[in-house]
């Protein structure tokens, strides 16, 4: 081989070049930029298929009493949206962005293991499959909310239980795989120069998040596992009959569902730390402050799980460790809100639709983050535990947080994906109805559960009706908005302005070193970083 | 091939993988080792309102004659088990120290053989290790023929050592209808012979 010529090897490359034809090419893709956009296009139909499951809830919610749906309905639908958009829209979505963004932001050729990537995508849509399918299946799907506590999921759940656990297993299967290839490709494929603490804060936060995937996704595995054998094998892990306990399947659940929400959190931040300081023509403010509040926000989330149990009956002296260890993480995630901040603070502002995003995240997120401080006080939890306050909070944190940023990266990177800028005046139109619709959406949520309206409820009492009619019609009009984003996506693919190579020009990173659209192999020798 | 830089990585890429999978069975496996794990703390920090499962010793112990905590009792069963089932007295005045002697009332409503099995708790949990039963019904299983009452004893001590704090010990019992899972394993050990 080493006799070769530099004209033979140029000739070899050149059968590789383009994009094969047809339907195999995406099924046998192993290209990080088709399994990155496989992924992405994923992500958005299951944020679709979960937001119209979030229309039935918000339809039977406009009103009280019973209209629409039956209450085992309805509670079937409050489950599957939850296990949608955590594990098909948002998760599926940043294993996307790490897909088409990682290999070009160190410089690398493609992901370390291309086959295991393919694997990773396309077990999924089998996963979701199994899923939904249970819905329409004698019994009903899943509809013990998407936490699947015992004994809800083991004694009253239907029998449908057994293929949501094998959903679960396989979608994070999934995850697991692709951590370990996000792992690989940075620990071993980043170009020459490209130091540790010189890596792009995306590559960072994926990186951390990936260790995260891999501590804490097979430990849901077990989980899930444990609900299957006691409901259908005997075992009783769960059943205080046989000498389990139910309380434990809430311990064993959130060890992995704390840390899980960080998963779905760190890589927003890479992506926030990207497009600030692009939009503020300033570079970042505190980058090793940002890597290492990243880092220490996920060893933060191994200790607090029991904050989401301090109603079961906890020592006092565990329920006080848990709040203040969890009051301990507003302190790296201050740093970064103030970091960015700082980031924006006399620079040449602009607000291309990108920057909108980022910046309603950094606000709409920060609320998210203190009505968690509200809830992460123990005395005040046994008022808002299960109410509408805490359904209020995490949408602030994943609707406007982990969506939002996910938005915005979608908007950043657009031009490097398709080639074409896309119509600034939809985007615009987008973020505007989104940003309104979504306060509509879920501000009065706090309300309604400081006036005490519990979660997962089909009816309520008649004094909640006028806001939660309000809070319906913010529902409807967040999800119209994302139709908007769906035209400018596809209208963005098809044709439009010319994209640059780098066509915001604040913005920094070996991937806008590529032409636009990024040719099909990029990289294949490394480029230098100083 | 040799154009590609990132050849050489072949070996360090397999070694990486190689830990990250052992990773992640390692947690798979940490996943199931909470589950003796955390009834292991619980004993130990005395924090889930578990109680022992088996007889304590009753040895002659000096009764607290001016202390006096309040013994609750709070019998329930399981969802659709026809059963009634309730403690004949429901709270006590008791010395720590005091042996004491009550029983509980349990009554098969249905016209069929239900064997059950109850489980008990204590509220506050950390009173939980200083409740010592030296003769419980919960010890066993309670085979109830169709329409017949049986009378269960319990009797149990309150350890002097119990927290000043404690004033109050409420025990709880819920039935569970084991028939089921009785039959099967009757029928299991019928087919090994």
């Amino acid at each position: 081989m080493s006799t070769l010529t530099q004209d033979q090897i140029a000739a070899h490359d050149e059968h590789h070049h383009g994009a094969p034809k047809g339907i195999m090419r995406w099924i046998l893709t192993t290209n990080h930029k088709d399994i990155g956009t496989l992924y992405l296009w994923f992500s958005f139909i299951m944020f679709l298929t979960g937001g119209a499951m979030a229309m039935v809830i918000r339809a039977e919610l406009f009103q009280p009493g019973l209209q629409l749906v039956e209450p085992n309905f309805f509670n079937q639908m409050t489950t599957v949206h939850g296990l949608i958009m955590v594990f098909g829209a948002v998760m599926p979505a940043f294993t996307g962005l790490a897909n088409w963004l990682i290999p070009m932001m160190i410089g690398a050729p493609d992901m370390a293991l291309p086959r295991m990537n393919n694997w990773s995508f396309w077990i999924l849509p089998f996963a979701f499959t199994i899923l939904l399918s249970s819905l329409f299946m004698e019994g009903g799907g899943p509809n013990f909310g998407w936490t699947f506590y015992a004994p809800l999921s083991t004694t009253y759940s239907p029998d449908s239980t057994a293929l949501f656990v094998f959903s679960i297993h396989i979608m994070g299967i999934s995850s697991i795989m692709g951590a370990i290839n996000v792992i690989v490709t940075i620990v071993n494929l980043r170009a020459p120069g490209m130091t540790w603490m010189k890596l792009p804060l995306f590559v960072w936060t994926w990186l951390i998040t990936a260790f995260l995937l891999i501590a804490v996704m097979p430990v849901l595995a077990g989980a899930v596992t444990m609900v299957l054998t006691d409901k259908f094998f005997g075992t009783s892990f769960f059943e205080a009959a046989g000498g389990g306990d139910p309380v434990m399947f809430q311990h064993i659940f959130w060890f992995f569902g704390h840390p899980e929400v960080y998963i779905m959190i760190l890589p927003s931040f890479g992506i926030i730390s990207a497009i600030v300081p692009a939009f503020s023509r300033k570079p970042l403010f505190g980058y090793a402050s940002m890597v290492y509040a990243t880092a220490s926000i996920a060893i933060l989330s191994f200790l607090v799980w029991a904050h989401h149990m301090f109603t079961t009956g906890m020592p006092v002296f565990a329920e006080l460790f848990f709040m203040y260890c969890t009051m301990l993480i507003a302190v790296p995630t201050g740093v970064k809100v103030f970091n960015w901040v700082a980031t924006m603070w006399r620079g040449s502002l602009s607000f291309e639709t990108p920057m909108l995003f980022a910046v309603a995240f950094i606000i709409l997120f920060t609320i998210g983050g203190f009505s968690g401080l509200m809830l992460a006080i123990t005395p005040a939890d046994f008022q808002y535990h299960d109410t509408y306050f805490v359904v209020a909070h995490f949408h602030y944190v994943l609707v406007t947080g982990a969506i939002f940023s996910i938005m915005a990266a979608a908007y950043y990177w657009l031009p490097k994906w398709t080639g074409h800028m896309y119509s600034e005046r939809l985007g615009q139109w987008h973020f505007w109805c989104s940003v309104i619709s979504v306060n509509v959406l879920f501000f009065p949520m706090h309300f309604l559960g400081l006036a005490g309206m519990p979660r997962r409820i089909p009816d309520y009492s008649i004094q909640f009706a006028d806001v939660n009619q309000i809070v319906s019609i913010g529902g409807f009009a967040f999800g119209l908005s994302q139709l908007i984003f769906l035209v400018l996506v596809i209208k963005c693919i098809r044709g439009g302005e010319k994209a640059p190579a780098k066509p915001w020009e604040g913005s920094e990173g070996l991937e806008w070193t590529l032409p636009s659209p990024a040719p099909y192999h990029s990289f294949t020798t490394p480029p230098e970083v100083k | 091939m040799q154009n590609q830089p990132n050849q050489p990585n072949i070996k360090s890429n397999r070694k990486l993988i190689s830990l990250l999978v052992l990773g992640c069975l390692a947690m798979f496996g940490f996943g199931f080792a909470l589950v003796p794990l955390y009834d292991v703390l619980c004993e130990k920090l005395g924090i889930n309102g578990k109680t022992s499962n088996t007889a304590s010793n009753y040895q002659a112990i000096t009764v607290d004659k001016n202390r006096v905590v309040t013994v609750e009792f709070i019998s329930q069963v399981s969802t659709g088990m026809p059963w009634k089932f309730e403690p004949q007295t429901k709270r006590l005045d008791v010395h720590p120290g005091e042996l004491i002697h009550t029983t509980f009332l349990a009554q098969n409503l249905s016209n069929r053989l239900i064997v059950g099995q109850a489980i008990p708790s204590v509220s506050p949990g950390q009173g939980a290790a200083y409740f010592n039963k030296t003769e419980c019904f919960c010890f066993n299983q309670q085979h109830l023929a169709a329409a017949s009452r049986a009378e269960l004893p319990l009797i149990f001590f309150v350890d002097p050592q119990l927290p000043e704090s404690i004033h109050t010990l409420t025990l709880s019992y819920t039935l569970y209808d084991i028939t089921d899972k009785q039959l099967a394993s009757a029928i299991e050990q019928g087919a090994a012979k």
